[in-house]
């Protein structure tokens, strides 16, 4: 996971910016030991509980019985098939794939045109409406939980995607309005008076040039609410009740590790999980630089 | 330049208002007015029971205790991730070898911050499970190594009610610091380097310089990041389910648990959870207003 190299941020800092005679100072050595094995120590605890997992995921029940530290004789991949195929990870990660794609495509296209009204035009209760709807931020979903679970019910969305897709998006609007209403207002008007001046309409203005001058918000965003949705645990397990094939990947992994503890399949645990991981650690590695700016982004609102 | 303008408002705002409405504020609304009944769930029937449900809520005795759980992640939390992301990250943007290429940080800052920082990615449930095989009390990592070293008998840590909770914050530590080294991280470059080299040339050790200069610098975000963890420490919820269910006998419970378990758990008492949620809203109101007002500092601006 180490071999994406990108370019170190402080190698922007200036490097002429110290006087070449200054004398060396001598606590540099022996802190730099010092903090490098911090370093290597947390580096080592964030990687050490993933490897373990990998590791146990090709070794056989009895292997992760008899040593949790030793290495598998023999590279048992069947219990990723058990896991894809038994456990139905496979179907379950299909699930949640489709899901996100809705919710994340609702959430950006009603996002972004919420924010957009709300950060170009004028018109009277503009105020009190974009606060009532960013407000929705401060409320812990717990509060909404028992009520949500009877609302989805009485409009027939109960144990469906389409209502999950909605309560994802419905959930995750008053961020996104928030941080693109704060994102278009950053843009410049003169380009939209242009358009305008050239009788571009008030819908295609937004779709053809506000929308693509809007990317790097709406990539940010969109980063931020595809972990959050893809993440989610709590809405799907009071949402998508009971145990039908139609549930999400956390509420599969989560009955996997219920039925490991009756039946004592600890590989089978461990690959579903090491399946569950391993496109997050590879999207994750491709998009590192996105995905933390994103969500760093994302938190400082 | 009028002509149109009716329709987009309209048609761009109507249906994300719509959602809200019915999926988040109307649930808001109710679960206020479903706090003062005693609905027990499938059934129609429920009355009015005024503030009778806050009443019960201050003499049960499982809600104090998953509350007190809450008050220790909500103070031992912020401050260890805090600490160790300030420390990490001023390691990684300013721990670098110094004398010929002034302040910068350790070699492989990117390789620590792509590491560091994954667990932020994971689903809290990989997070919870692959956690609870590590505390395993046979087959599990830490037991191996403390057996490998020679503890004939090592603890069962979440099996065992002295250290369950414990071993829950531990985890809820290990997954957030790496998002606090990156967030610290990039809030300290955008402190001009040349500060740093003034303090430096005036003899300023390491320690003095990150307590003097970084943390007041860096202030506000450490404020955000201190609200932030402590919502997250009131909320708990997945983790302490998922790992240990509140046990063993109570030791691990939060308030989370304790409202998702009298709703939808062992129990359907609806009203009662529901009030349970209400206070949970208005504590997790009062943390925040608090943070921000106990840290509330005058901005520094560079310029």
């Amino acid at each position: 996971m180490t071999t994406v190299e990108t370019g170190t941020p402080t190698a922007a800092v200036p490097r002429d910016a110290a006087p070449a005679d200054r004398p060396p100072r001598r606590e540099t050595g022996v802190a730099n030991v010092f903090s490098h094995g911090f370093l290597l120590l947390w580096a080592a605890m964030t990687i050490l509980p993933l490897a373990w997992m990998l590791l146990s995921s090709l070794k056989s029940n009895g292997e992760i019985i008899a040593d949790p530290w030793g290495l598998p004789e023999a590279l048992r991949f069947d219990n990723w098939a058990r896991a894809w195929t038994n456990a139905h990870i496979g179907r379950f990660f299909f699930n949640s794939l489709v899901v996100v794609t809705g919710s994340l495509t609702l959430t950006m296209l009603l996002g972004a045109t919420a924010a957009y009204v709300f950060a170009r035009y004028e018109f009277r209760g503009r105020q009190v409406v974009y606060y009532l709807f960013v407000g929705g931020m401060m409320f812990p979903v717990f509060l909404a939980l028992v009520p949500l679970f009877f609302v989805v019910r009485s409009v027939g969305l109960l144990g469906t995607w389409p209502g999950l897709i909605l309560v994802y998006t419905a959930y995750s609007l008053p961020f996104t309005v928030f941080f693109l209403t704060a994102f278009f207002r950053t843009l410049p008007t003169s380009v939209a008076e242009a358009a305008m001046i050239d009788g571009c309409g008030h819908f295609r203005l937004f779709f053809r040039v506000m929308l693509p001058m809007a990317r790097p918000g709406l990539i940010s965003v969109g980063i931020f609410n595809f972990l959050s949705h893809w993440n989610q645990f709590l809405l799907p397990q009071v949402l998508i009740p009971g145990d039908g094939p139609n549930r999400m990947l956390a509420q599969g992994l989560s009955s996997l590790a219920v039925s490991q503890g009756y039946a004592g399949d600890y590989a089978q645990l461990f690959a579903g999980l090491t399946i569950a991981v391993l496109p997050v650690l590879v999207v994750y590695v491709a998009f590192q630089r996105q995905i933390q700016a994103g969500l760093t982004a994302g938190q400082l609102k | 330049m009028r002509h149109g303008r009716l329709p987009l408002i309209l048609c761009f705002l109507l249906p994300p208002l719509a959602i809200y409405g019915i999926f988040v504020l109307s649930p808001y609304l109710q679960a206020f007015q479903i706090s003062t009944t005693d609905w027990l769930g499938y059934s129609a029937q429920a009355d009015q029971v005024g503030l009778a449900n806050f009443r019960t809520l201050l003499h049960d005795g499982y809600v104090w205790n998953a509350l007190k759980n809450n008050a220790i992640l909500l103070v031992v939390v912020p401050v260890v991730t805090i600490a160790l992301g300030l420390f990490f990250a001023s390691m990684l943007t300013m721990g670098g070898r110094k004398g010929r290429a002034g302040v910068t940080g350790v070699r492989g800052t990117a390789v620590y911050r792509l590491v560091y920082f994954f667990p932020q990615v994971l689903s809290v449930v990989i997070i919870a499970l692959l956690w609870k095989e590590i505390y395993s009390p046979t087959s599990g990592l830490l037991n191996g190594a403390l057996r490998a070293v020679g503890l004939a008998s090592p603890p069962a840590w979440l099996g065992d009610p002295r250290f369950a909770f414990w071993c829950v914050l531990a985890v809820m530590v290990w997954s957030n610091v790496g998002f606090y080294v990156v967030l610290f991280g990039a809030a300290m470059q955008a402190i001009p380097r040349d500060i740093y080299e003034a303090v430096l040339l005036d003899g300023a050790s390491r320690a003095t310089m990150l307590r003097k200069i970084t943390i007041p610098l860096l202030w506000d975000t450490i404020q955000v990041a201190w609200i932030y963890l402590a919502i997250a420490a009131l909320d708990g919820f997945i983790l302490v389910q998922l790992m240990t269910n509140g046990g063993p006998n109570f030791s691990s419970d939060v308030i989370g648990l304790r409202m998702y378990d009298t709703s939808f758990g062992s129990e359907n008492k609806f009203g009662y959870a529901s009030a349970i949620g209400v206070a949970m809203f208005f504590l997790t109101l009062s943390v925040a207003v608090l943070a921000l007002r106990t840290a509330r500092r005058d901005r520094i601006e560079y310029s």
